[in-house]
């Protein structure tokens, strides 16, 4: 059974956790949501770029690789003279020229007539008098001043590819080819490798690989091309790795102008479909866009240092949020605690401040009941003062008139009687003043206190007048602190007539489960200003000496208790009535408390 | 001297039964009136009374306001007041409005008679002190 004090003690808890929480952790988690985004993105445009560089400076490099040896070429095709180049003797010497100039990046060296006859030769292979009619590269060759072909396996079934130059001499045509050295080559590209998965290849328009991928690629290489190219299903942003300041192609003037210059570097995102793994993706054209170089990394592992620095971040987070929240569990308890502790002393001074108040109402009473005791009295004193009188006439030998004697003696005990009703009102009030809680019958209740009331509303003017309902419910209180409030609340509404006299009604009712008595005065009503205020402790409008303020306080600390309320209507010159709820018992009690 | 004429003002009925026999017994001319009002009523009619004794607590008028009025209408009438404990401060604000005395009830009832009797003879004084201030007053317009 849980009470409705540890029900709100519980949800106090709750509230200054919950507080304690959102206002800590708030400027925390927003601080960590803005430099963590201003950070992820800094992050990845630093890594971005780091790459796209690296991307176009290879690039440029493998440009450059191939122009060199095409360059070469084509200048020994300009300067000697072609009976030279047919001379097989003169070709060995320039092919050792070479090697020892590139260390072995050209194979072999050879002039091709336009039938496809390879008519000199010098290399590692006997391919003399190899027919090429029928090799792409060599119609390649036919149409253009150069060529640089794709890789292929070609007749020595190795893979390698050919730098070609078409030489015109007398309506006739001759093409004079080396062949490359692929591993040379392919060195250059499997240089560009980064982190775990970082790794570049090149592949043609065809999406054939021109260089050997070092590890195995978890991704086709034609949908790459797709993506390059737009035609890939999922539309995919490409971004241009426009790095400020860092156009290698531009700087590198000569390179640019060249046929064969690559563009600028551009990158995306790609995820693969059956494995769901992420890969950035950096591309750029080479040879003028017949290959294409690309640069491929999981994003997982080119993001590596900023997915730790986010982790540790996060657990961070979580340890400080842990933190917070232990504290604000622990804050909220001992604050808890003490409002609990504060609680209890002010229920305390509350109990004590009602008791006080009973003593101070009981002393105010005891003086009013005293004041009425004092008519009774001071007639049955000088009805026997008379009977004095009559007995000294009686021994100056008057004859004593019984009759007078008699009625004095009855008016005496009259008077007696009053009395005796008088101090049992008072004594019935005063009997019960412990706080036991019983099935009370309200309309018995409030007759007895208007009883006790009756003389001072006489001398007040005032007119009290009753109106109970028969048959109510019991209501479950203690009847000396229901007294206390009746009392209180006659007592006020007699204040507040004493000058002017006028009418007290007291109705007893039930309405929808709760028995209600209305005490409703004629006086002088109480301000707007005031009525917020009237259950205030220590809030009074009589002058010092006269009251403590604590009358209505105590009142509405009593009906709170009983569960009840107290309502108030007031209007300026027409009166005040206080409507006190109290909460229905479950039936009729005939018999008294 | 003539009788002392006496008006007891008290709203207890029997109280003031009592008090007039008694009183009478010891040579007053008694008038009763229960209230405040009709203590006025009375005095208006009786222009004889010399002394009212008067309670301080009655509903309605109270006897602050009754002595009040009586003052106003009836200067020279000088007035006791019957207080319980509980009212003493307003007995002497009575005297401050200008009573005579006085007595906590219930009192000893030759006390009273005897406040009566000083009551009565101030009032004397002063009435001899008025005939004599007109006869001055006469003489001064006759121009002895």
């Amino acid at each position: 059974m849980i009470t409705a004090d540890e029900r709100y003690y519980s949800s106090l808890r709750r509230n200054i956790m919950a507080i304690i929480i959102t206002v800590s952790l708030m400027p925390l988690l927003a601080m960590m949501a803005i430099a963590g985004y201003q950070f992820h993105t800094a992050y990845r445009h630093k890594v971005v770029d780091h790459l796209a560089a690296l991307v176009e400076r290879h690039a440029v490099h493998i440009d450059t690789f191939l122009n060199e040896k095409l360059a070469d070429i084509s200048s020994l095709a300009a300067i000697k003279p072609l009976e030279k180049l047919q001379d097989p003797q003169e070709m060995e010497n320039i092919l050792a020229m070479f090697q020892e100039k590139h260390r072995g990046v050209f194979v072999d060296l050879g002039l091709v007539d336009e039938q496809g006859t390879q008519v000199a030769y010098a290399g590692p292979f006997r391919l003399i008098r190899a027919q090429y009619r029928d090799a792409s590269w060599f119609r390649e060759a036919m149409n253009q001043p150069f060529t640089i072909s794709d890789v292929f396996l070609g007749l020595r079934g190795l893979p390698h590819f050919i730098v070609a130059v078409r030489i015109d001499k007398g309506g006739h045509q001759w093409v004079l080819r080396s062949t490359i050295d692929f591993v040379a080559f392919n060195r250059l590209v499997e240089e560009l490798r980064v982190g775990k998965t970082g790794q570049a290849f090149i592949i043609n328009t065809e999406g054939q690989f021109q260089t050997q991928p070092h590890t195995k690629l978890g991704l086709n290489p034609k949908e790459l091309l797709r993506v390059v190219r737009g035609e890939h299903s999922s539309k995919m942003e490409i971004y241009p790795s426009a790095v400020e300041g860092l156009n290698i192609t531009e700087s590198f003037g000569a390179v640019a102008r060249d046929p064969y210059a690559s563009g600028a570097a551009y990158w995306f995102e790609y995820t693969v479909p059956e494995s769901q793994s992420r890969f950035l993706v950096f591309y750029q054209s080479l040879k003028g866009g017949r290959w294409y170089l690309f640069y491929v990394q999981e994003t997982q592992d080119a993001f590596h240092d900023l997915y730790k620095a986010r982790a540790l971040t996060l657990g961070v987070l979580a340890l400080s949020a842990l933190g917070v929240a232990f504290t604000a569990w622990a804050l909220s308890q001992r604050v808890v605690q003490r409002i609990i502790q504060v609680d209890r002393e002010k229920e305390m001074m509350n109990e004590q401040v009602i008791e006080a108040g009973k003593l101070a109402s009981i002393g105010e009473l005891a003086a009013g009941i005293a004041h009425e005791i004092n008519n009774p009295v001071a007639i049955m004193v000088e009805e026997a003062g008379w009977i004095q009188d009559l007995l000294q006439d009686m021994e100056r030998g008057e004859s004593l008139d019984v009759e007078e004697v008699r009625r004095s003696l009855a008016q005496i005990r009259t008077q007696g009687a009053r009395c005796k009703e008088i101090t049992h009102k008072l004594l019935s009030f005063a009997r019960r003043t412990d706080p036991t809680v019983q099935q009370v019958q309200i309309n018995k209740l409030v007759q007895e206190v208007v009883a006790l009331v009756e003389q001072r509303a006489r001398y007040a003017g005032v007119n009290v007048r009753t109106h109970l309902t028969d048959n109510l419910p019991w209501v479950a209180m203690s009847p000396s602190e229901m007294q206390q409030v009746l009392l209180n609340l006659i007592n006020n509404a007699l204040d507040a007539m004493e000058k002017t006299g006028g009418t007290l009604d007291i109705t007893t009712r039930y309405d929808n489960g709760r028995v209600i008595v209305d005490v409703a005065d004629t006086g002088e009503g109480i301000p707007q200003a005031n009525l917020q205020r009237i259950f205030d402790p220590f809030f009074t409008t009589k002058p010092v000496g006269k009251g403590t303020g604590l009358g209505l306080s105590i009142c509405y600390g009593i009906v709170r208790k009983m569960g009840g309320d107290i309502t108030v209507n007031s209007a300026v010159g027409v009166g005040t009535t206080f409507h006190i709820h109290l909460p229905a018992g479950d039936g009729v009690v005939e018999r008294p408390f | 001297m003539n009788r002392t004429v006496v008006m007891l003002v008290d709203d207890e009925v029997p109280f003031v039964d009592t008090m007039t026999r008694r009183l009478s017994k010891r040579g007053l001319e008694i008038l009763q009136a229960y209230s405040g009002f009709e203590a006025l009523e009375s005095l208006a009619k009786n222009q004889k009374v010399d002394v009212v004794v008067l309670d301080v607590k009655m509903p309605g008028m109270d006897g602050i306001e009754t002595l009040r009025e009586i003052k106003k209408a009836h200067p020279l009438v000088e007035v006791i007041m019957l207080t319980g404990h509980a009212t003493v401060e307003t007995a002497i604000e009575g005297m401050r409005l200008g009573a005579f005395d006085y007595l906590m009830k219930p009192c000893d009832i030759e006390e009273l008679v005897g406040k009566v009797q000083e009551a009565k003879e101030k009032k004397a004084r002063h009435e001899d002190k008025i005939m004599e201030a007109k006869a001055k007053a006469i003489a001064l317009r006759r121009g002895d």
